[in-house]
């Protein structure tokens, strides 16, 4: 699916993509869109979401460098441009943020000719929505003492056991899979599949999280029949292939999946700056109080340093040690996102209490909602603390903790 | 212009950053430094320190040009930028080297802004070798020209400066003096007349620095009498952003060493490194480095290639410096454990080497608050 256009620089492609963005910026829905896609559960939702990446997907702003025997738009060093002009454009995120973010990173660097292929243009069109199936309730921070186990048979596997904290697990088509092949290996006796969200015996349970909103599931799988040609990569190779989906996850901030988080994380800081200066007591603006701006512009110079990293770690020269800067991104972004929002709620005092759906809330009560859901970001997809373990660990070359 | 994507940082920044790395390993600054230390440890007892230079590495550097690599063609400089001038003074700060090269780096930058013969011909005297320094602090630390109360009359100035860094190492001095409210550019000879210097006792080993009194001192003119002290704040990002590229170099040498330390030490049967009391601040030390230098490298690129946007940038950049400083000083010591609080460990050197830079120009609360106003 090529784009019908050829462009002669990142500047001109820059242009074309905020033109297209400008022009083409969908209506807001009836009822106002969860503030992530995590918590997508409405049906009108999903429709909506799905048309729109559908849509950005055709103008090129998804899979813009993939080859397009995949779907994607056979561009070269684009894709960059299109995320930042994506984030800078305030429009809906993607829905199907861990098929972009996930499984097409994972599937490109592990999949098959014919898996890649079958897989991956339905991906960026939002066609399929996946999911992911890593955690179970005994296996959370030691993800690799997972128990939920897949046995051969001819040439398919029969695959038993829970996961939990799955997004999109209603909504889903596809889950990426990891589940254990053989007992006496923690590691090694690992195997990564896909697995068809349809196929008979499994079935997903929502959780309601602190926010009350349901965004993830449980998923049970009893009997599941999986195909082996449904195997990413050999049996026994799963840990590896899942530290390769995690990394993509923790972001590296570049590549197929960054088009997904829809803003920057400097939106967030000047968010702040307005409620800051929007805000008054005893009949002082907010932004007014020193403390309350010294703290509010920590957050902003930590902010332009998580985004000069992100640029630094392109630099041939400058980036350090190869997983120096892409290991930190999903570290530093998550806790500084978590005191955006705490210093949100001390600006607010007491009207921090009320919460969405209270007439009075200040902005519809996102700010109390986001900073709940900020521990989406500490907590998931490894917890600060596993960050923590692995950069001391694989950077510093620290001695491991397990 | 835009600021490119790469920091323009190419295989000609590479090149001079590993030589500047290597010479400053090949002489082991601190180990001479040590032994003109010798007899003043004791602050109680001790003697007043002279300012330790190696007269002999100085003449090495300025004969490969290092100190001259930001002065223009014309003064037969290098004409190099601000990137590469960081880049140099990443690795002065990482081998916390005792050396007039980043208050001479300074010094061109502020040469670089006054637009005229004799400042052309201070640079020339840089690119022969001279060291020189610049400074007009009150004696409370205030930055302010209008209260600084050097004043000149018909080329000769009265009044005094404080806080100059490196003073011992250099032999002339920039300064700006008022006259009827307006601000001019100044050189001085540091031996001239009517000069007299008070060396200040500091905690920082590697720098020296000290007053300057001026007594009816002839000088000579670099600048024109502009408002606002113009030259200061059109060079300023330059300053702020050595300054914490001084501090980037500095803080990865105490990342490094304390991170070999939590691999060797070894207490209840493992290296203290596997614990995570000890590892995570490791990490938080480290992604302040990171976000330092990255600060740093876009202040630097911003400053060559969009002037308009390098005051924001460099605030940007010395106030995340001035933090990386204190953490990274701070945990160094705490997890080196006793061995860190002692003389004789090279932690206690770096740690008094980066809060002396924490608070050079300004530390992160004074940037951060004049970043607020533009945000």
């Amino acid at each position: 699916m090529a784009l019908d256009r050829s462009f002669k620089d990142q500047v001109e492609f820059a242009a074309y993509c905020r033109e297209w963005l400008a022009k083409n910026r969908p209506e807001p829905t009836r009822i106002p869109l969860p503030q992530a896609a995590y918590e997508v559960t409405l049906p009108e939702h999903r429709e909506y979401l799905e048309d729109w990446q559908n849509k950005c997907y055709k103008a090129g702003l998804i899979a813009t460098d993939l080859p397009v025997e995949y779907g994607g738009h056979g561009f070269e060093g684009f894709q960059q441009v299109a995320t930042s002009e994506v984030q800078k454009a305030n429009v809906p995120y993607f829905i199907n943020w861990i098929g972009l973010g996930m499984a097409a990173p994972t599937l490109l660097t592990h999949g098959t000719e014919s898996q890649k292929r079958n897989f991956l243009p339905t991906i960026f069109s939002a066609k399929d929505i996946w999911c992911q199936g890593f955690s179970e309730p005994g296996a959370g921070s030691d993800l690799a003492s997972l128990q939920a186990k897949a046995e051969r048979k001819g040439d398919s596997w029969i695959v038993n056991g829970s996961k939990v904290w799955n997004s999109l697990g209603a909504l889903a088509s596809w889950m990426l899979l990891l589940v254990r092949t053989d007992r006496n290996d923690k590691y090694g006796g690992l195997t990564y599949f896909v697995c068809a969200m349809d196929s008979p015996g499994v079935s997903v349970k929502p959780i309601h999280k602190m926010t009350g909103e349901s965004g993830f599931n449980e998923v049970h799988l009893e009997d599941v029949v999986i195909p082996d040609d449904q195997r990413v990569d050999e049996v026994g190779a799963g840990w590896k292939v899942a530290m390769s989906t995690l990394t993509s996850e923790r972001g590296a901030a570049t590549g197929v999946g960054a088009v997904a988080s829809s803003d920057s994380p400097m939106s967030h800081v000047e968010r702040l700056v307005d409620l800051a200066k929007s805000t008054t007591r005893n009949g002082l603006s907010s932004w007014d109080d020193p403390a309350v701006r010294d703290r509010i512009t920590r957050l902003y110079v930590r902010v332009s340093a998580l985004v000069e990293n992100g640029k630094r770690a392109q630099s041939k020269h400058l980036s350090g040690s190869a997983m120096r800067l892409p290991l930190q991104f999903k570290l530093v972004h998550s806790e500084i996102l978590q005191e955006i929002h705490q210093v949100a709620l001390s600006i607010l005092g007491p009207s921090s209490s009320l919460y969405v759906g209270d007439a009075d809330a200040v902005e519809e009560g996102k700010w109390a909602l986001g900073y709940m859901n900020t521990y989406t970001n500490t907590i998931s997809g490894g917890s600060s603390e596993i960050q923590r373990n692995i950069l001391g660990e694989r950077v510093l070359g620290l001695p491991k903790t397990k | 212009m835009a600021v490119p994507r790469d920091y323009a940082y190419d295989e000609e920044q590479e090149m001079l950053k590993s030589a500047v790395k290597r010479f400053v390993s090949d002489i082991e600054p601190l180990s001479s430094l040590r032994s003109s230390l010798a007899g003043t440890e004791d602050p109680h007892l001790g003697d007043t320190r002279l300012g330790y230079f190696d007269l002999d590495a100085w003449a090495r550097m300025t004969s490969l040009g290092w100190q001259a690599l930001a002065l223009p063609e014309q003064a037969g400089g290098a004409d190099m930028g601000l990137v590469s001038a960081v880049a140099v003074v990443e690795e002065i700060g990482f081998g916390a080297m005792p050396s007039p090269l980043g208050v001479t780096l300074e010094s061109s930058f502020l040469l670089r802004e006054m637009n005229s013969e004799a400042a052309l011909e201070v640079s020339r005297r840089i690119v022969d070798g001279e060291a020189v320094t610049w400074g007009f602090m009150t004696s409370e630390g205030s930055l302010d020209v209008s209260v600084n109360g050097v004043q000149e009359n018909e080329g000769v100035l009265k009044g005094a400066v404080h806080f100059v860094q490196d003073l011992q190492k250099c032999k002339a001095l920039l300064l700006p003096a008022t006259n009827s409210g307006r601000t001019a550019w100044f050189v001085v000879e540091l031996d001239s007349p009517g000069t007299s210097i008070k060396r200040d006792r500091i905690v920082d080993l590697t720098r020296d620095q000290g007053s300057v009194l001026f007594e009816n001192v002839q000088a000579t003119q670099l600048s024109d009498y502009l408002p606002d002290n113009q030259v200061y704040q059109r060079a300023r990002p330059a300053l702020l952003t050595l300054i914490s590229a001084d501090i980037a170099g500095s803080a990865e040498w105490m990342l490094q060493t304390t991170v070999e330390y939590a691999k060797t030490r070894i207490q209840f049967d493992r290296p203290i490194g596997f614990f995570q009391a000890v590892k995570h601040p490791l990490v938080d030390v480290m992604v302040h480095i990171d976000g330092t230098r990255s600060l740093v490298y876009a202040a630097a690129a911003t400053f060559d290639h969009e002037r308009e946007g390098a005051l924001p940038a460099a605030l940007s950049a010395k106030a995340s410096a001035s933090e990386t400083a204190e953490f990274s000083a701070n945990r160094g010591t705490q997890l080196h454990g006793g061995i860190g609080f002692t003389w004789e460990s090279d932690v206690q050197i770096y740690h008094k080497r980066l809060i002396h830079s924490q608070h050079l120009l300004g530390d992160g609360m004074h940037h951060r608050r004049e970043l607020a106003a533009l945000l």
